[in-house]
């Protein structure tokens, strides 16, 4: 991942983003949910920027962001996988699922492959339980799954 | 909109156009005098755009029916519309054309020339694309009358697939916003939270708390400012009736809070929703900007006088955040960490304020109630759990989906005839409900009537109303293991009995599943749940170790094999598995021993019957996937 995503670029978009939302209450949450969007992570010197343009604490940003899991501090691959692990995906069989793409992507559960093209994740149910068992390749979903769809689908990308 | 003429003006357009669509619906029509002002249309083609039916390809579809219409010049007198959630998601992508109501299911695009030409221009039904329990013996039933829809009563989900739902005036068409101008003219905000109490509705989120009695508290806090929250981070795995909600009838929801705001004495709302539901955002979103278009959101509403706003708030992907004093932290941009209760959030909320708090399915049920009255609601159900519920039915069932039913329906009507029961001739061994919070129930109580008090004495609870069947593949064992590991994974870690309690009873239980365990760790489960149950400080750690609880409590036994014999009778813990040829079976033909990674299967091809070396064996199971005999067997 040699891209270099803390361009000047990037940090204008963030600077209107937040002056879009200075002085609405509770702005942090909404500007970290673009901050990830603009930049695929949120790096210290994002939440540095963020910290002096919104005037809150640095040590609170990190707290928050570091909480949710929507939240990352390094970049994520080009395609992020995830395999769902609610319980209806879970008894339909998705842990062979996602041992599968593990397997086949090189990438492991919350990580990322060691070509940055792909992450992993099992993911909290995304309430598509009636195609269980269902995996997502960034906004693609693929439902009613048997391991031996699993090549074919990461072949795709 | 500045008047409740105009609202009803509105109404009286609206129907008319989508009358073609309620014959077969609602028990509300047009009059006949009225039908024989005929316009144009004579087909509308719903197309379901849940979440479910969107993963299977529903965009093709619509692109699809377009083009075929445009092609045959069809878009005047046949309309397509891309409706929320039918509740079938297992038939899915499905299609629903009317006046006839005819059910299609699991459409491809390919089909769509056949159905536009055969069924749409010459009036033939396209048979073979029909829902299988729509057709017996050549009688063709329209959708709502097939087994899956007939034994439902939709309230929070009456308009989930009638209605277009980026569209404020089909909402209004059928009775939308009719509730809200009903409070704002003709009643107090005494009396609505007097009708509330009387409806006997209770929070659909989990805890069952009587709606009316939030309200009143909310309404009698003493604050400049007072919120009205919506709770739509729905992170029970397995659940997911509120996306379904605001993916179909996102009207309903914001109805409903304006009617809260009026009766509570507040002007500003926020709707926490979890960002992993995208559609849900976006038309929730899109209804609020169409809401706030038309003035039904924003300020002097319909001429009353009445301010209200809405905003959305997105969640970042923590469970906790449904418990609500959490979501409030979330909201105000903190870490979601629960606070401790008292003071509740109806004296000191979002920012200290007063803040009424419900979920989805709470609120859709409001404007029924108001339009329909207390008693009408009150009416359905059983003593202490009045109306209805929906369920996420999901798991190994057959019918996976949406259904909404009078509490008071046992759990076997529900797993069985509306749920079509289990699929490939399993056998039935527990239905879990409840969520993560909830528990494992056995088959000698299917017969029980669901409501809040008798899933509690079973030791589960409604939560939000997922429902996961699972049969005798599932290891219980496994699943309570699986409930902790989520518990673990969301704990907040603010408190310690649920931070390291539910971590020491995750590795007790994974000891367990390696085969690893003693008589002595049952014991140290059941008093470590206890400690953690009564010591938590919210809902998430005090109904953590449920699972746990419900599984030791009705599958002893099932722990016992594992921890005495070393065995998993389901098959499922792999450290207790044994891949067997059955000898019998075996046709000595030697694909498994190729296909074995580790080369631990002897056999002469042809000659010797297959054998699998144990000490050298895996547990990958390749050889079993391999065999074409099914002569290999785990346990």
């Amino acid at each position: 991942m040699a891209k270099n995503i803390l361009t000047e670029e990037n940090f204008l978009r963030l600077h209107k983003t937040i002056q879009l939302n200075r002085g609405k209450k509770g702005a942090l949450m909404p500007v970290l949910h673009e901050a990830q969007k603009i930049f695929g992570c949120i790096p210290l010197e994002v939440q540095k920027r963020i910290s002096e343009e919104l005037g809150v604490p640095l040590s609170e940003i990190y707290g928050v962001v570091t909480f949710y899991s929507q939240f990352t501090l390094e970049p994520r691959g080009e395609y992020v996988i995830g395999v769902c692990l609610g319980t209806a995906c879970y008894v339909k069989n998705a842990q062979p699922i996602l041992d599968k793409v593990a397997e086949l992507t090189g990438a492991s559960v919350g990580g990322t492959s060691p070509d940055g093209k792909f992450s992993l994740e099992a993911t909290r149910c995304i309430g598509a339980c009636g195609l269980a068992p269902v995996l997502t390749v960034n906004e693609d979903v693929y439902g009613r799954l048997v391991v031996g769809d699993v090549p074919g689908i990461v072949a795709k990308y | 909109m500045k008047s409740i003429q105009e609202l009803e003006q509105a109404c009286q357009r609206g129907l008319e156009k989508i009358n073609i669509r309620l014959n077969s619906v609602d028990e509300k029509h047009i009059d006949k005098s009225d039908e024989d002002k005929k316009h144009k249309e004579k087909n509308h083609v719903m197309v379901c755009g849940g979440t479910g039916c969107t993963s299977s390809g529903c965009q093709k579809i619509i692109g699809k029916l377009d083009e075929e219409l445009k092609k045959h010049q069809l878009t005047e007198e046949i309309k397509v519309i891309k409706t929320g959630c039918f509740g079938l998601c297992e038939a899915g992508p499905i299609i629903i054309t009317h006046p006839d109501g005819t059910f299609y299911s699991r459409v491809n695009p390919e089909d769509i020339e056949k159905i536009v030409e055969n069924h749409l221009i010459e009036g033939n039904i396209v048979k073979d694309l029909l829902y299988k329990g729509a057709i017996k013996q050549d009688e063709i039933k329209p959708f709502h009358e097939v087994d899956f829809y007939k034994k439902q009563k939709r309230v929070a989900l009456r308009n989930c697939g009638a209605i277009d739902p980026e569209n404020i005036y089909e909402y209004i068409a059928l009775d939308g916003y009719k509730a809200l101008a009903k409070v704002l003219t003709e009643m107090t905000p005494e009396g609505v939270i007097d009708e509330m109490k009387r409806s006997g509705l209770r929070g659909r989120g989990g805890g069952g708390f009587p709606a009316g009695l939030k309200w009143d508290f909310t309404a009698k806090a003493k604050g400049d400012q007072k919120y009205v929250a919506c709770n739509a981070d729905e992170g029970d795995p397995g659940a997911f009736m509120d996306r379904s909600v605001l993916e179909g009838d996102p009207h309903a929801v914001i109805e409903a809070m304006a009617i809260a705001a009026y009766a509570v004495g507040s002007d500003m709302g926020y709707v926490y929703i979890r960002a992993e539901y995208p559609i849900a955002v976006s038309r929730l979103q899109i209804a609020i900007d169409q809401a706030r278009e038309i003035g039904l959101l924003g300020k002097d509403i319909l001429g009353t006088g009445f301010n209200f706003d809405l905003e959305i708030r997105l969640g970042a992907g923590a469970f906790v955040c449904g418990e609500e004093t959490a979501l409030i932290n979330s909201i105000e941009g903190k870490r979601g960490m629960p606070r401790p209760r008292p003071p509740f959030p109806a004296h000191k909320g979002i920012w200290n304020k007063p803040t009424l708090l419900n979920n989805v399915e709470t609120y859709a049920n409001v404007p029924q109630i108001i339009l329909k009255g207390a008693d009408w609601f009150a009416n359905m159900g059983t003593e202490k759990s009045k109306g209805t519920k929906v369920f996420a039915l999901g798991g190994k069932i057959n019918n996976t989906g949406l259904v909404e039913i009078a509490m008071g329906t046992t759990l076997k009507e529900v797993i069985y005839d509306i749920g079509g029961g289990i699929p490939n001739g399993k056998k039935f061994k527990a239905v879990q409900t409840g969520g993560p919070s909830g528990g494992c129930i056995p088959a000698n109580y299917l017969e029980t009537p669901i409501d809040y008090d008798n899933l509690i004495s079973l030791g589960s609870m409604m939560g939000s109303g997922g429902m996961i069947v699972m049969d005798e593949d599932n290891c219980m064992v496994d699943i309570a293991r699986f409930f902790l590991d989520f518990t673990v994974e969301e704990s907040c870690g603010k408190c310690t009995p649920c931070r390291e309690g539910t971590k020491r009873m995750l590795e007790i239980l994974e000891r367990i599943a390696d085969g690893e365990g003693e008589l002595s760790d049952l014991d140290k489960l059941q008093s470590m749940a206890k400690t953690i149950k009564s010591a938590s400080l919210c809902g998430l750690g005090q109904t953590a170790p449920n699972p746990v609880l419900s599984t030791l409590h009705y599958f002893r036994h099932e722990y016992e094999a594992h921890v005495k014999d070393k065995k998993c009778p389901a098959g499922v813990c792999q450290a207790l598995l044994q891949y067997m040829v059955i000898p019998e079976l075996c046709k000595k033909c030697g694909i498994c021993a190729k296909k074995c990674p580790t080369s631990c299967i002897d056999g002469v091809k042809g000659k010797e019957v297959y054998v699998i070396r144990q000490e050298d064996c895996v547990k990958c199971g390749a050889c079993m996937a391999a065999c074409p005999f099914k002569a290999i067997k785990k346990g």
